[in-house]
């Protein structure tokens, strides 16, 4: 069944790269959406992160902290050349 | 000695201690994936325009990828309720399939998409001479329609000796769609199915050539961080599935024999990670073939 849902949103991903949601930009963002919303399934069904136990979500939980930190650092790096843009 | 919490609950953790130990894999996993993936991203806000090449990857045989990566998940999950319900039987022919997806998405990807892209050819022309070739990149039009620039010319090679001898003055290219025919409005944004190189052939002078390289990991940031994330993640995919080999031979019947809980949280843990394998090809494909 989430793997029927996920090969829909396969070829829903595909489909839409090639509709122009006027910039570059929305595309990129319209793909993402997909993407983790794919992502959410996969990790919630698959690896039944809907049901597990909370010792789990703390670790996750710092995961996505550091992961979150270690993009925020491409905004430090952006602004930390020679021109500021 | 036995191995302690296999199958029953660590007390102060709750769990049975593969399933800590593979989440916090997971969770390094993570942040090995994120270095890379904010890497790609910071390369390509930082791409001056027309230095992030587009639909230049095989996007059908892209999806059929993905599609069978996602159809190995179903099947290790159901080859992890086989076990869970007794049934050796099932779970064999589940895990059979699981290992046949793997090594059809790794054979696809080393055996036709890299070798592919291995053997196609990009001319970077210096900005000075652009107007030379005008009639392979149709700046003027792109500029019109409000296209980024064009700054390459690809195709297939023909004189393949060019590439090392300096003696050799020119690159005979067999040009791509392209630049093929650069003011069709048809070649504005990729197409789904790939069209192949054509039959007209450019000579390019070499001293007008800032640099030319076949598609590999030193053509472009984008060329460098595609071989790197789908190589990482195909090393990924060969791991799982020998450990997936490894669950499915005899060997791992003895342990059933004896304890079937044990086999089930094995696969439980291994379907964990290939889940998570999966989840990071749910992102690499539009980043990298469609976006």
């Amino acid at each position: 069944m989430v793997g029927a849902l996920l090969l829909v949103f396969t070829g829903l991903t595909v489909a839409l790269s090639y509709v122009h949601f006027g910039t570059q930009k929305a595309n990129i963002a319209v793909a993402m959406l997909v993407a983790t919303v794919k992502a959410g399934l996969v990790a919630a069904i698959f690896m039944h992160l809907a049901a597990e136990r909370r010792l789990i979500y703390r670790i996750l939980i710092f995961t996505g902290f550091f992961v979150l930190g270690m993009f925020w650092l491409i905004l430090f790096a952006w602004y930390d050349y020679p021109i500021f843009r | 000695m036995e191995i302690p919490y296999t199958v029953s609950n660590r007390p102060d953790t709750g769990l049975w201690n593969a399933k800590i130990g593979i989440w916090l894999f997971l969770a390094s996993e993570v942040m090995l994936f994120g270095g890379l993936f904010s890497a790609y991203i910071f390369l390509r806000i930082d791409a001056p325009p027309g230095m992030w090449p587009h639909g230049l990857l095989n996007v059908p045989v892209g999806t059929m990828n993905t599609a069978i990566l996602i159809m190995s998940s179903v099947t290790v999950v159901l080859a992890w309720a086989s076990l869970k319900m007794r049934k050796y039987n099932a779970y064999w022919w589940y895990m059979l399939a699981t290992i046949t997806c793997g090594v059809i998405f790794l054979t696809v990807k080393l055996a036709y998409e890299w070798p592919q892209k291995f053997d196609h050819f990009g001319i970077y022309i210096k900005p000075e001479a652009l107007g030379k070739y005008e009639q392979y990149l149709g700046n003027a039009y792109a500029a019109e329609k409000g296209l980024p620039p064009r700054l390459e010319i690809t195709g297939h090679l023909h004189n393949r000796a060019a590439q090392n001898d300096p003696n050799i003055k020119e690159y005979e290219v067999a040009l791509d769609p392209l630049n093929a025919d650069p003011t069709n409005p048809e070649m504005d944004r990729p197409h789904f199915w790939p069209r192949s190189a054509t039959e007209k052939i450019a000579t390019i002078e070499k001293e007008d050539v800032q640099y030319a390289t076949m598609f590999l990991p030193r053509h472009s940031a984008y060329f460098a961080s595609y071989f790197t994330i789908t190589g990482l993640h195909g090393l990924h995919v060969l791991g799982g599935v020998l450990v997936f080999i490894y669950m499915w031979l005899p060997v791992s019947k003895r342990l059933y024999q004896q304890n079937p809980e044990h086999l089930a949280n094995r696969v439980e843990v291994s379907g964990l990670f290939w889940h998570f394998v999966d989840l990071v090809w749910i992102f690499v494909f539009p980043l990298f073939y469609l976006l």
